[in-house]
């Protein structure tokens, strides 16, 4: 069986900030009644972790929990743990009336680090980066430049990018631009 | 450009995130309506200056629909509100009401 | 003559030289100037031609205002005409040249337009080139189009080598402008404790604290902007950025400024210039004022300039516009300039001061200083041809007799100020006229409301009508206190006020014609907008022909219009205006101040939009091995999906050509990727796909497919596709490619606003697949010897669908077909994409497969009758008008688009309807889009036109032209032959025909 490979083929760019190809990334869309006891235990079962409250994440070193919209969460797991795991979620969910699928392949992630990242995003999102806005624990679904796209922090100069795959190598040339040497503003 | 917070994920972005979606409240004319009612459902569309309910989807955001009451001349935003009502909220119409105290709503 | 002084210039450091080259001729500046400032230190004043009368212009202001000195600057791929040499900063090596002249700016044969002048009045454009007509193309419009605009436009072949991009910031108070009252505003603004940003447009801060007399808390104004700006830089909350405009106010706060960053220092990494894109609680408008013109004969000549710049030039940059410089005023602020003048050591021949008994400590310390004042007078005219050589002086009462002629050779003019409203004004701020000084200010009652409806904006100091420094600077302190207040911060020491000694000043007295009862020949030379060459005479001249409109006249005399927005003309031309119209000033108002302030560059605006980032580029998995397999690109929505895969030597059409055949004889692969893919999943899933497609999907089996349409409310048909069900409470929903999108937040949009009640969810997953077909005689071949799935007609046959995995990787496998052959579509996962893709290559190579592209696909479907969503259908277009009515249900109640097609319109039997046509001349293929005529022309002499072609390609399968078209009544015109007048006398001629062409029972693809 041949193995996946990601949108980006590993690809990364050392400029004002690192922008790099975070690989790929297991991920699950679940829909369904996000308050809903059974949903809950069933999710914290499956990737250990409780589901975060509104554009919050809840992330660990392999797994994590995305707040999407009221209605939905993305699960992020090892790539190859995504099937199993839709599996184990659809068998735990039962009958109630969820949507839960493999997209795992659908998006791009791409990493944006160094002390710059907040100004480098800032260049394209319109959403307040400061510091005191959005930090840790945050999820923001925005648009980057003319893309539609989600992003979150891993840590505290560290974002994950996320957008479709068909636009992956055009979101990672932008930040690319974005990131160009001596290209800071400099503002938080 | 507007700003406009989307009340499903609670987000206040400007209106590049957004999608504007007309008019809000209408009512579907489906199989059995008359030309007439099924013509205005189509095509009818209240254009006032001043107060008016419109619908806008948070296109780059949670992707969700929701209503916002609206003044089209000054651009002040009364309130949003959820997509999954077929009238304009108690709350919105008290807000409305605060500020433009001779405003009725006609529904 | 202008020149270097041999002192002062707080912003040059002469220790520094630099050469730039002015015309090919290098010149030393030092740096911190301007370019305006380092030609007047070479004695150039003469800096370009006026637009309409090539009259010689110099500089005038010494800021944005500028409407006279603009350059081009820099050549070939840099090139850029119309800057402001005022708000130019000099770098070694900079390239100036002056514009709108030939052969040379000392010696310009468009000059003669000045002779010319009384026969190109106001409105002159629209008197003259009506007649004859034919004149308009051939004589008129050239000419125009090689005068217009001052610059030259880049080389076609430049490309601009910086880059641009934009940045958003959100701050709870925007400080917009760094002078006194901007300074202050964010010192309070700061201190308690709101984030603060400030902008200023010129590379230095302070505004007129760092020229004019005046002492701060005991300090003298500049070493208070320096005390000031360290004093902010260490406030965590405030943020300072110089060189940054602020270009436009917008809704709800939002402000767009313009931040300069390499254009003095070009090879800098980073961008050149950066466009902020701000939302701001609050936005305080400390935008300074500017000084108006006098209204005289001959005030454009070189060496005629605002009494301010000529005193920041000595102050700031060390330069003398003129050894002798008579001064004209209405006023008593330009007696600072005199006084400056003097106390640089030149010489003032006269102050000439409209005012009849002028009173105060300016004109006394002007007297002591042994300067001539004459009061009531006025300057009648100027004398000179390419420079002021001496002024006319005449009483301000009078009609202009001169009464003594003052050589000297510079004057200083002013008229007044103007507060700079236009941020204030661009979001809707409103203007109260202050008759004391005659000009408009904002009015602090109505400013522009946001989106609580509370006013957004605040004006402090200058901008606000404080004119004097002690008022701008109070003005600037509380209003910075006010912003942060109205944003739930406290402010500190709110009674903290500076304490600025500056000399008194008496009232100025508004002169808007210089001398009051000036002539037709004096009025006709006094110009009011310098950089458009409007006169007081054009715009009197359009009162009288009607214009009585400010913005009509505006539009008429062009006053206002171009780079400088009138800025130096506004206030002056509408007063002209309103006393022709016997009116009072704030009757007329003020044309609209829209953004930006001041030009701003079309590559910023663009940002990092250009080049491979313009646009996104949707790409498949298989993107890259179509790229370096000889894909010829196209776009679809998008995507790009490849036309066809040349091969070495190949036409496109002989690839198109080589891939039908072989996908008809052997196999083909397409990669399918960019169709849609929708998970429709819940307990109303089926009733909810009911609602939305236009046949039944509810009586669809697991594991089965159907073809299904969608129509909008109107009943037009929109987007089509295979609908696969899952299971029994899960469907794939297969769209356009153009259409994923659009269908999913179509169906989100009815799941969310209308049937709320319907238990469904969805989710798009069209990128997580990608989708590969393999398509012909030998597919099912190809298949078996991946293995891993059974795949015969038995156990899959069409409209069937099962999953498993092919040659080791997961997939889910339809037996639908878009070609009429034997077909599998196979979904794998997208990062298997390219993987199963080498592997069918691999597979089918001794059976001859071949990858194909959307040209043969187009072709295959074309064959079959197929229709394609945006070829057949564009937004008008019923499934019933297609020859799909058998798509349509006629047992349910309701779904989109029902209730429209019972409309009289929609069931009419002569709409355009689908039928297939053969050109009676076999190997002529008809044009895309070509319309049928038949009989009479109709009564306003156009072809009577009953459809038009929708589709056509040559069929290699057929060997001869096919077609489809939408034709007035189709279906009851078998056989009948119709006529499309497709160039000068060339008819074609093509038989109506049934529009599916090869193999009608279906033969091919039910094996």
């Amino acid at each position: 069986m041949s193995e996946a490979v990601s949108a980006l083929g590993g690809a990364a760019y050392d400029g004002a900030v690192r922008v790099e190809d975070a690989g790929l990334r297991g991920m699950i869309t679940l829909r369904g009644d996000l308050c809903d006891a059974a949903l809950r235990a069933a999710v914290r079962d499956v990737t250990g972790l409780d589901i975060p409250g509104q554009r919050e994440t809840r992330l660990d070193a392999e797994r994590g929990l995305v707040w999407m919209a009221p209605d939905e969460m993305l699960i992020l797991v090892p790539h190859a743990e995504a099937e199993e795991r839709v599996s184990a979620l659809r068998t735990a969910l039962g009958d109630a009336h969820v949507l839960c699928a493999n997209v795992s392949d659908a998006r791009a992630v791409i990493r944006l680090s160094g002390a710059g990242a907040r100004e480098v995003l800032a260049k394209g999102a319109p959403v307040d980066l400061s510091p005191a806005a959005f930090g840790p624990g945050m999820v923001r679904r925005t648009r980057l430049g003319q893309v539609a796209a989600a992003f979150w922090m891993t840590g505290p100069e560290t974002f994950e990018v996320v957008c479709f795959r068909s636009v992956g190598g055009f979101v990672f040339d932008w930040l690319v631009a974005a990131s160009a040497p001596g290209s800071l503003p400099g503002h938080f | 450009m507007l700003s406009l917070t989307c009340p499903n994920c609670g987000v206040t972005a400007e209106e590049t995130e957004f999608a504007p979606g007309g008019e809000a409240h209408l009512k579907r004319m489906g199989p059995g309506a008359d030309d007439a009612a099924f013509r205005d459902y189509l095509f009818q569309r209240k254009n006032p200056r001043g107060v008016h309910f419109e619908r806008w989807r948070h296109a780059f955001g949670c992707g969700k629909w929701f209503h916002a009451a609206r003044c089209t001349q000054t651009l002040e935003v009364f309130g949003t509100y959820t997509a999954q009502t077929s009238s304009v909220p108690d709350d919105i119409v008290a807000a409305i009401k605060a500020r433009r105290p001779d405003w009725e709503l006609d529904q | 003559m202008s020149a270097r002084l041999p002192g002062g210039g707080l912003l040059i450091d002469r220790a520094k030289p630099l050469y730039i080259t002015f015309n090919g001729r290098k010149l030393r500046a030092a740096e911190g100037d301007t370019l305006a400032s380092a030609l007047l230190a070479n004695g150039q004043t003469l800096m370009g031609r006026s637009f309409k009368y090539h009259r010689p212009r110099g500089v005038v202001a010494s800021g944005a205002e500028e409407p006279n000195a603009l350059l081009t600057i820099g050549s070939g791929d840099t090139l850029e005409p119309n800057q402001r040499a005022t708000t130019t900063e000099v770098f070694d090596g900079l390239e100036a040249r002056s514009q709108n002249h030939w052969p040379s700016l000392e010696y310009d044969v468009g000059a003669v337009n000045a002779k010319l002048s009384r026969f190109l009045p106001a409105g002159f454009y629209y008197k003259t080139f009506l007649y004859p007509r034919a004149a308009w193309k051939h004589v008129f419009e050239p000419v125009i189009r090689k005068s217009a605009g001052l610059g030259p436009a880049p080389d076609r072949d430049a490309r601009d080598p910086d880059t641009y991009e934009h940045f958003y910031v959100y701050t709870d108070v925007l400080v917009i402008g760094g002078g006194m009252a901007g300074l202050a505003a964010a010192e309070a603004a700061g201190a308690a404790g709101a984030r603060v940003l400030l902008i200023e447009q010129a590379a230095h801060w302070g505004g007129r604290a760092l020229v004019d007399d005046m002492t701060i808390d005991g300090q003298s104004g500049p070493d208070w902007v320096a005390g000031k700006l360290s004093a902010l830089r260490a406030m965590e909350n405030v943020e300072l950025r110089n060189r940054t405009m602020g270009a436009g106010v917008y809704d709800h706060g939002y402000v767009l400024a313009n931040e300069r960053l390499t254009d003095h220092a070009p090879g800098a990494d980073g961008p050149r210039h950066r466009l902020w894109r701000i939302r701001a609680g609050r936005i305080i408008t400390a935008t300074g004022a500017i000084e108006r013109p006098l209204s005289f004969a001959g005030n454009d000549m070189p060496g005629v300039m605002l009494a301010s710049a000529v005193r920041d030039y000595v102050a700031l940059y060390g330069v003398s516009p003129g050894d002798r410089t008579v001064v004209v005023t209405n006023n008593d602020d330009a007696y600072q300039t005199a006084l400056a003048l003097v106390g640089a050591g030149l010489n003032v021949p006269a102050i000439l001061d409209a005012r009849a008994a002028p009173a105060g400590p300016l004109i006394d310390a002007a007297r002591s200083a042994g300067i001539r004042v004459e009061t009531g007078k006025a300057v009648a005219s100027v004398n000179g041809k390419t420079h002021v050589q001496a002024v006319e002086v005449c009483d301000q009462a009078g009609e202009g007799t001169a009464l003594e002629t003052i050589p000297c050779d510079a004057l200083a003019m002013s008229g007044g100020w103007s507060p700079v409203v236009h941020l204030w004004s661009h979001c809707g701020g409103k203007l109260a006229w202050d008759a004391d000084n005659a000009m408009f200010a904002p009015d602090p009652d109505l400013p522009p409301t946001g989106a609580d409806g509370q006013g957004f904006a605040l004006a402090a100091g200058a901008a606000a009508g404080a004119l004097m420094a002690g008022d701008a600077l109070a003005s600037g302190a509380e209003q910075g206190a006010a912003a942060a207040m109205a944003l739930g911060h406290e402010p500190r020491d709110p009674g903290k006020v500076a304490a600025v000694e500056a000399p008194a000043q008496g009232p100025m007295a508004p002169v808007w014609l210089m001398p009051q009862g000036a002539d037709i020949a004096h009025r006709s030379k006094a110009f009011l907008d310098f950089q458009n060459d409007v006169k007081v005479s054009d715009v009197q001249l359009a009162a009288r022909e009607g214009f009585e409109s400010v913005e009509h006249a505006k539009r008429y005399t062009t006053l206002g219009m171009a780079t400088d927005q009138g800025k130096l003309s506004n206030i002056n031309g509408l007063a002209i205006l309103s006393d022709a119209l016997g009116q009072p000033i704030p009757q007329t108002g003020t044309t609209t101040f829209r953004p930006p302030y001041t030009p701003i560059s079309l590559g910023v605006i663009g940002g990092e939009a250009r080049g491979p980032l313009f646009k996104p580029t949707r790409k498949t998995p298989i993107d890259g091995w179509l790229d370096a397999n000889g894909a010829v690109w196209e776009p679809v929505a998008d995507w790009r999906r490849p036309y066809a895969l040349r091969r070495a030597g190949e036409s496109t059409a002989d690839a198109v050509t080589r891939e039908i055949l072989n996908t008809r004889r052997n196999v083909g692969l397409l990669d399918a990727s960019t169709l849609g893919k929708i998970l429709v999943k819940g307990p109303d899933a089926a009733r909810f796909l009911d609602l939305v497609y236009t046949n039944m999907m509810s009586s669809l089996k697991p594991g089965r497919c159907r073809y299904g349409l969608m129509c909008t409310e109107n009943g037009f048909l929109f987007d089509d596709g295979v609908v696969a069900r899952l299971s029994e409470d899960s469907f794939l929903c297969h769209t356009t490619s153009g259409g994923s999108d659009r269908v999913h937040v179509w169906m989100e949009e009815w799941l969310q606003t209308e049937w709320w009640d319907l238990a469904v969810f969805t989710a798009n997953l069209t990128e997580q697949y990608a989708q590969i077909a393999v398509v012909g005689p030998k597919a099912r071949e190809v298949l078996e010897r991946l293995g891993g799935m059974d795949v015969s007609r038995e156990v899959l046959p069409f409209m069937g669908f099962a999953e498993g995995t092919l040659g080791g990787i997961a997939a889910r496998v339809h037996r639908i077909s878009f070609s009429g052959e034997l077909s599998f579509e196979i979904a794998v996962p997208a990062g298997q994409g390219l993987a199963f893709w080498l592997a069918c290559l691999e597979a089918g190579a001794d059976l001859g497969i071949q990858p194909y592209g959307t040209e043969a696909l187009h072709v295959m479907r074309a064959e079959k009758g197929f229709i394609m969503i945006g070829d057949e259908t564009d937004g008008t277009v019923t499934p019933h008008d297609l020859n799909l009515g058998w798509a349509v249900s006629k047992k349910k109640a309701d779904f989109i688009g029902k209730r429209a097609m019972e409309r009289a319109d929609l069931v009419r039997p002569d709409r355009k309807q689908l039928v297939g046509l053969e050109t009676l001349e076999p190997r002529t293929v008809l044009p895309d889009g070509a319309h049928a005529v038949e009989g009479a022309r109709l009564a306003n002499g156009m072809a009577n036109m009953i459809g038009h072609v929708t589709s056509t390609h040559f069929s290699p399968t057929l060997g001869r032209s096919i077609a489809m078209a939408l034709i007035k009544g189709g279906a009851g015109r078998m056989g009948e032959v119709l006529e499309f007048p497709v160039d000068k006398g060339v008819t074609i001629r093509a038989r109506v025909v049934d529009p599916v062409f090869l193999d009608k029972d279906g033969e091919r693809q039910n094996v």
